[in-house]
């Protein structure tokens, strides 16, 4: 089975994260690009699909040259090779021009099942998966946290509010996942010292078929038109227990929708 | 996967290391193996070592996580070994003793003494039947040098292996030995006619027992053991055939020295971070315990030593990798990055204060620890005797 992972390198949420003055994108130079932590989950069913049905996998981003860090750690966990979408000209792509640019590569690369973190931790807008199966005429396999697959048939539990609905599809199709499906490996020293000699393709526009007036940050459908930084944490309440603090503490968490 | 950035030892105002950039002397691979056995640590072992610590165990189970990383018998090449170069081996132990030395010491012997014995002296057969099990943290090996009256004087130990018609027979005594109680096989090294030879020795063997040695106050996450050996019999291919003499157990001893060098700093690290982390939070007198010069004057001598330390150790690890290291060498790694790990553990406590003898903070784990790896692996009197015999020419310990 031929299985392609979609990484993205994002920055650390750990550290504080800035957007740049010029131009309203992310400042990358701000924080340490890591993998988008859901993609790493991604990465592992990948792996473990693969370890079950054979195949191979294949880690594919978009992202600028630094990205490479994050596409080493990947092949590192044990995928095999990766694609790397890199051109100064996908910089300010919004999420609508990211899908037309990854579908393109897809296209171009072929897959039996793309898999992909249900969200990313910097732009958080969750709509890739959906995109990419519109475009490429593929089910779209959502919030998964379990899978298997049958044959050419996928079956799903997709989480929901209410616990989860069964949802089944054939390939090739676009799977998203959630961070209860599995859990992540570490690197091995192996897989570390192995993945250098991986082959990593890096694709320009070019050479991945993609028209440059429909990506880049001029003809983005979206717009960042203005940001403000986060304000400065508050202190927090101090309840005293005068022998209510139970009930002031209850209350404290029916404000906050917390119960 | 869990996010790590606010666990103990990660966060801080300063990474005692960052001030002198050393991660510009490191490779790609190297930087990314630390940071693999660092997160391993973080979120496999710091949870539970003060519990371990407390009840005087190491977790069985951790061996095959240790194996699935590839942190037993690293820098060993084929059988399962993941082959990596002597640096990025240090960075490991680094880590590992940021947790625990009794982490490392586990990661140690099993690789770097039990592992290393049978890949340098062991036949072909011995190295497929063992190594590629023992890499996967399946079979836990041990290792038997010292004995109870013979510590920094191999020479004279007691134990024998007599040969009895197509194989051996062993009797003897081993003391302080890591992982003994919990291993499935034991290297044993005992004299022969045919002077020193080493043995593979399956802990199931009849006659062969390996009692926990309990109530120590230090590397107490870690099972230490007394291996009796009572008419053990095994076979000819017992034997690692290409080992004659002390040199034998000597090499093996060195290899697992090498990681000290880099692990003691590991905990002095820690250590360090710790006391940082607290200094800055901690109020007395209504202003941080950071913002007091005698606090700064330890933090600032200990973060010195720290760092030199560990350029020690990167020099030593480079000249490794080149081939050209010499075991005095190693002997001046050791007694420096020992005696200073315990010299920062300690001043650590003090800052600290009270909440320094508690198991809520890693320092005096750190500390006590620090005692049996300032004695393992070469005394730090022996280390001292080596390099002065270096200097002078006279041998004072012998």
């Amino acid at each position: 089975m031929n299985i392609v992972v979609l990484v993205k390198q994002v920055p650390d949420t750990a550290t504080e994260r800035k957007l740049s003055a010029a131009d309203s994108t992310l400042d990358r130079a701000s924080a340490d690009g890591v993998i988008n932590e859901l993609d790493e989950y991604a990465i592992e069913e990948g792996l473990r699909l693969k370890e079950a049905h054979g195949g191979e996998v294949t880690i594919l981003t978009m992202g600028p040259d630094q990205a490479s860090d994050s596409i080493r750690k990947a092949l590192s966990m044990g995928a095999d090779k990766a694609v790397h979408l890199v051109d100064d000209a996908l910089h300010g792509s919004d999420a609508v021009q990211t899908s037309y640019a990854l579908a393109q590569v897809l296209k171009k690369i072929g897959f039996d099942l793309a898999v992909l973190g249900s969200e990313s931790t910097d732009a958080r807008t969750g709509v890739l998966a959906a995109a990419l199966a519109e475009r490429l005429g593929v089910p779209q396999l959502s919030l998964a946290s379990k899978v298997e697959i049958d044959g050419s048939t996928v079956r799903i539990q997709r989480i929901t509010d209410y616990g989860y609905d069964r949802v089944e599809g054939s390939l090739p199709a676009v799977l998203s996942v959630v961070e209860k499906i599995n859990e992540p490996r570490y690197p091995s020293f192996k897989g570390i010292m192995a993945a250098k000699k991986k082959p990593v393709e890096k694709l320009s526009l070019a050479d991945a078929g993609i028209d440059p007036a429909l990506v880049g940050l001029a003809g983005a459908t979206t717009q960042v038109v203005d940001f403000a930084d986060a304000p400065p944490r508050e202190a927090g309440t101090v309840v005293k227990d005068e022998g209510d603090g139970g009930a002031k503490l209850a209350e404290f968490l029916a404000a906050k929708k917390f119960v | 996967m869990a996010n790590t950035a606010d666990t103990p030892g990660r966060a801080g105002t300063a990474s005692p290391l960052e001030l002198l950039a050393v991660d510009h002397l490191l490779t790609d691979e190297e930087r990314e193996i630390q940071a693999t056995v660092r997160r391993f640590v973080d979120e496999r072992i710091r949870p539970g070592v003060a519990g371990w610590f407390e009840a005087g165990t190491f977790p069985r189970e951790l061996a095959e996580e240790f194996g699935s990383l590839g942190l037993l018998g690293m820098h060993l090449e084929g059988y399962g070994c993941a082959g990596v170069g002597a640096v990025a081996y240090g960075l490991a132990c680094m880590e590992l003793e940021a947790g625990d030395s009794g982490a490392r010491s586990f990661a140690s012997v099993q690789g770097s003494l039990a592992m290393y014995a049978i890949w340098r002296w062991g036949s072909e057969e011995q190295k497929n039947r063992w190594l590629p099990g023992m890499a996967a943290g399946e079979l836990i090996g041990c290792f038997g040098l010292t004995e109870p009256d013979f510590g920094s004087n191999p020479a004279g130990m007691r134990t024998r292996a007599r040969r009895d018609g197509d194989g051996w027979v062993l009797d003897g005594t081993k003391m302080w030995i890591t992982n003994g109680s919990i291993a499935d096989l034991a290297v044993v090294w005992a004299r022969t006619d045919d002077g020193v030879r080493g043995f593979v020795v399956p802990t199931d063997a009849p006659g062969f027992s390996a009692p926990k040695i309990d109530r120590k106050l230090s590397l107490r996450a870690s099972v230490t053991s007394e291996l009796v050996l009572e008419s053990v019999r095994v076979g000819e291919d017992a034997l690692l055939p290409e080992a004659r003499g002390l040199r034998g157990p000597l090499s093996c001893l060195n290899q697992a020295r090498f990681g000290i060098v880099f692990g003691a700093l590991g905990a002095a690290r820690d250590c360090l971070e710790t006391a940082i982390r607290y200094a800055a939070d901690r109020e007395v007198f209504d202003r941080p315990l950071a913002s007091f010069q005698l606090t700064q004057a330890k933090l600032a001598d200990m973060a010195l030593e720290l760092q030199k330390g560990f350029l020690l150790a990167m020099h030593l690890g480079r000249l490794k990798e080149a081939g050209r290291l010499d075991p005095r060498q190693v002997s001046l790694g050791k007694l420096n990055n020992v005696r200073e790990a315990i010299v920062i553990a300690r001043e650590c406590r003090t800052i600290l204060g009270a909440n320094g003898v508690t198991l809520e903070y890693p320092v005096l784990r750190h500390a006590n620890n620090l005692e049996s790896v300032l004695t393992y692996e070469g005394t730090s009197e022996v280390h001292s005797l080596v390099i002065g015999q270096a200097l002078t020419g006279h041998a004072a310990f012998a």
